[in-house]
């Protein structure tokens, strides 16, 4: 189906923190490939390191040892201004809440990436607008996130982390505080996304019904990969919903 | 969009903002008020010194004034008054015939400086008539009066047409004293200038130290000052044996004032600035502390420390910006408006500003130069505000401030 390398690549990655008086282990030697257009769910019990290893990946956090390769790109070898373009250029970040700047309108700060990658304002507008279209919110494309729904910023974030054209997004727990319906309706704009635009996903959850959606999942457990099953038909399930 | 950001984010907690604004105006309005004030003190006490006190200008014998002594008289005295009274230029002028000694009252007794007149020309050049508070001007029958100020009086415990004695030596040493009766009492808003100066008519004088119609001391008023430098040039020229002196050089402490008056205004500015500037750091360190994790996000999708830390200064700069103009049009206007009508502070100072020579009236004035200057002090102020909070902003490490919720 695909015989192109890996896009993510992490060779023994492991963060260690030790800042208390005994060191955690956040994440332990983690190796693992992801392909280009993989929806992969990072599952596992809280304080197991998922959003330690989602940030490694996504450039935020530097690896105690081992590697993490990007697009075929050692994010170890970057500086700190490098890595913020690579990230602007690159990967898309869904956080679980507060993800937008609050004094921008859901339109503004959907195009808010697209003006730190300097694009054109023609690009902008048809960009930010069929963003908007994807996710459902032409209507409300001129609140302000607090005259948004938890819902509907989580669709803005989602938006957002698209506008920049990115090949990853990262998304840690973008469900967690959303009620399942709408947990569902984000979900299916993501794997949309995912199969309408090849972008891969890696997301981090709690949530069986969004693990269910996922194409892989990977379970860790204390920091090590204890588990990585490919889900037969998993797009199936975007019907039956 | 970074401007469009910042400007929107002043006004995310408008309290604050305007807390900051206020205080901004404030200190503008405050700095610009108390600058004028003081120019406007100093003004007056120049203007008040050169019209009471000093005159345009004044020509001795080059000697007289490390040496107050008798002898030494303008050589040319009466010519050279006759000919600057005839000079168009001028507006009035006087000849002085200057003895210090002492002065004694059965009660007490201190030293002075009595001032020979020729009391119609006195008038005109410093008005002394106008000051006096009790008894008469001198006329020709007021042979052996004198003229002394209030708080002279006051410290001798004499009264109008009391005798007092005046001590003093003549041209060749000899000690010589003589009786005078008080036949008018003076105040001027110089408290120790009316401690000193005892007036009597120069006729009285120069028969006593033996020096007939001599005059230590010219004093002169011209029309327009702004002609004082040529006028000096061509006395000095005419009458090379006599020293004639500006106002500036008669009275340098005067003239120092002014000029060290740029550093003092300087120096306060700085202190109000300095003030303001903590206040702002604070606010606005408070501003970015509490959106740490915004500008983790911000980092987190892009957003480079360069435009970070303009996003951040701009905020602290549009803020002080915004405010500035009002700041200035209220000190203006204040300043304006008070240099029109005056402030009068005569039931608050005037015993203790009246010894410095200065009025209970004052006009406080300013001048262009100086709201501009602050102007620019409040931009460098702004800018130098705006570093910190920005620095601590980019230092966030974005990864810690995410996980902060
Ligand atoms: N800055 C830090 N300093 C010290 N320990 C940390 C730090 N950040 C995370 N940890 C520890 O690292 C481990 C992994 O944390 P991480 O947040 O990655 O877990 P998680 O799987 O995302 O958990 P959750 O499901 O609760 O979000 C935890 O034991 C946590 O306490
Ligand atoms: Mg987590």
């Amino acid at each position: 189906m695909n015989n192109l390398p890996p896009v993510i690549i992490t060779e023994d990655l492991t963060k260690v923190y030790d800042e208390g008086a005994i060191p955690v282990k956040a994440v332990n030697q983690v190796n693992l490939q992801i392909d280009q257009g993989e929806f992969t769910a990072l599952v596992g019990p809280s304080g197991s390191g998922k959003t330690t290893l989602l940030n490694m990946i996504g450039g935020l956090d530097r690896p105690s040892s081992g590697k993490v390769w990007v697009d075929g790109k050692n994010l170890g070898a970057m500086k700190k201004n490098q890595l913020i373009d690579f990230r602007l250029h690159n990967i898309g970040f869904v956080f679980q809440a507060y993800n937008l700047i609050p004094v921008l309108t859901a339109r503004e700060n959907i195009e808010f990436v697209m003006l730190l990658q300097k694009a054109s304002k023609k690009e902008r507008n048809h960009r930010v607008l069929e963003l908007l279209r994807e996710v459902g919110l032409q209507d409300k494309m001129n609140n302000r996130p607090d005259e948004l729904s938890g819902g509907q910023q989580q669709r803005v974030a989602v938006a957002r982390a698209l506008a920049s054209k990115p090949k990853f997004v990262l998304a840690d727990e973008p469900t967690a505080n959303l009620d399942s319906k709408t947990a569902a309706n984000l979900l299916d704009i993501m794997s949309k996304l995912n199969q309408e635009e090849g972008i891969t996903f890696i997301f981090s959850t709690h949530d069986q019904r969004v693990i269910d959606r996922a194409h892989r999942v990977i379970t860790l457990v204390d920091g090590a990969i204890e588990s990585d099953e490919l889900i037969a038909n998993a797009s199936d399930h975007i019907e039956s919903v | 969009m970074l401007f469009q950001i910042a400007w929107k984010n002043i006004w995310r907690n408008k309290t604050r903002s305007l807390l900051v604004m206020g205080s901004v105006v404030m200190g503008l309005w405050v700095g610009a008020f108390m600058m004028a004030y003081a120019f406007g003190m100093i003004d007056q006490r120049l203007q008040d010194a050169v019209k009471n006190e000093i005159s345009h200008f004044q020509s001795h014998h080059p000697k007289f004034e490390i040496d107050n002594e008798v002898k030494y008289f303008l050589s040319e005295g009466p010519e050279m008054l006759r000919k600057i009274r005839l000079d168009k230029r001028v507006k009035a002028a006087t000849g002085r015939v200057i003895v210090n000694g002492m002065v004694s009252s059965a009660n007490y007794s201190t030293g002075g400086r009595f001032i020979g007149i020729i009391p119609a020309f006195e008038n005109e050049v410093t008005g002394l008539q106008d000051k006096l508070t009790e008894g008469a001007y001198f006329d020709e029958n007021s042979r052996n009066k004198v003229i002394i100020g209030e708080r002279l009086a006051e410290k001798l415990k004499v009264k109008l047409r009391s005798k007092i004695v005046l001590t003093f030596q003549d041209s060749t040493g000899n000690i010589l004293a003589g009786a005078f009766r008080i036949r008018g009492l003076y105040k001027t808003y110089n408290a120790t200038y009316d401690e000193t100066n005892i007036f009597v008519r120069a006729m009285d004088i120069d028969q006593l130290i033996n020096l007939p119609g001599q005059y230590h001391e010219i004093a002169a008023l011209i029309h327009d000052p702004g002609k004082l430098d040529t006028v000096i040039t061509d006395l000095t020229v005419a009458y090379p044996k006599a020293k004639t002196e500006d106002w500036k050089d008669i009275a340098p402490e005067i003239s120092l004032m002014i000029e060290s008056f740029d550093q003092y205004m300087i120096i306060f500015l700085i202190i109000i600035l300095l003030a303001l500037s903590f206040g702002i750091i604070n606010t606005m360190l408070m501003a970015v502390l509490e959106r740490v994790r915004e500008i983790g996000v911000l980092m987190a999708i892009g957003m480079n420390r360069t435009k970070l830390f303009f996003m951040i200064s701009l905020e602290t700069i549009c803020l002080v910006m915004a405010a500035t103009p009002f700041g200035m049009l209220l000190g203006y206007f204040t300043v304006q408006y008070l240099g029109k009508t005056g402030m009068d502070l005569s039931a608050i100072y005037q015993e203790g500003y009246a010894a410095y020579g200065v009025q209970s009236y004052i006009y406080p004035k300013l001048e262009d130069i100086y709201y501009i200057r602050v102007m620019c002090m409040v931009i460098v102020t702004a800018l130098l505000a705006s570093i910190y909070p920005a620095i601590t902003a980019i230092r966030l490490n974005p990864i810690k401030a995410i996980r902060k919720i």
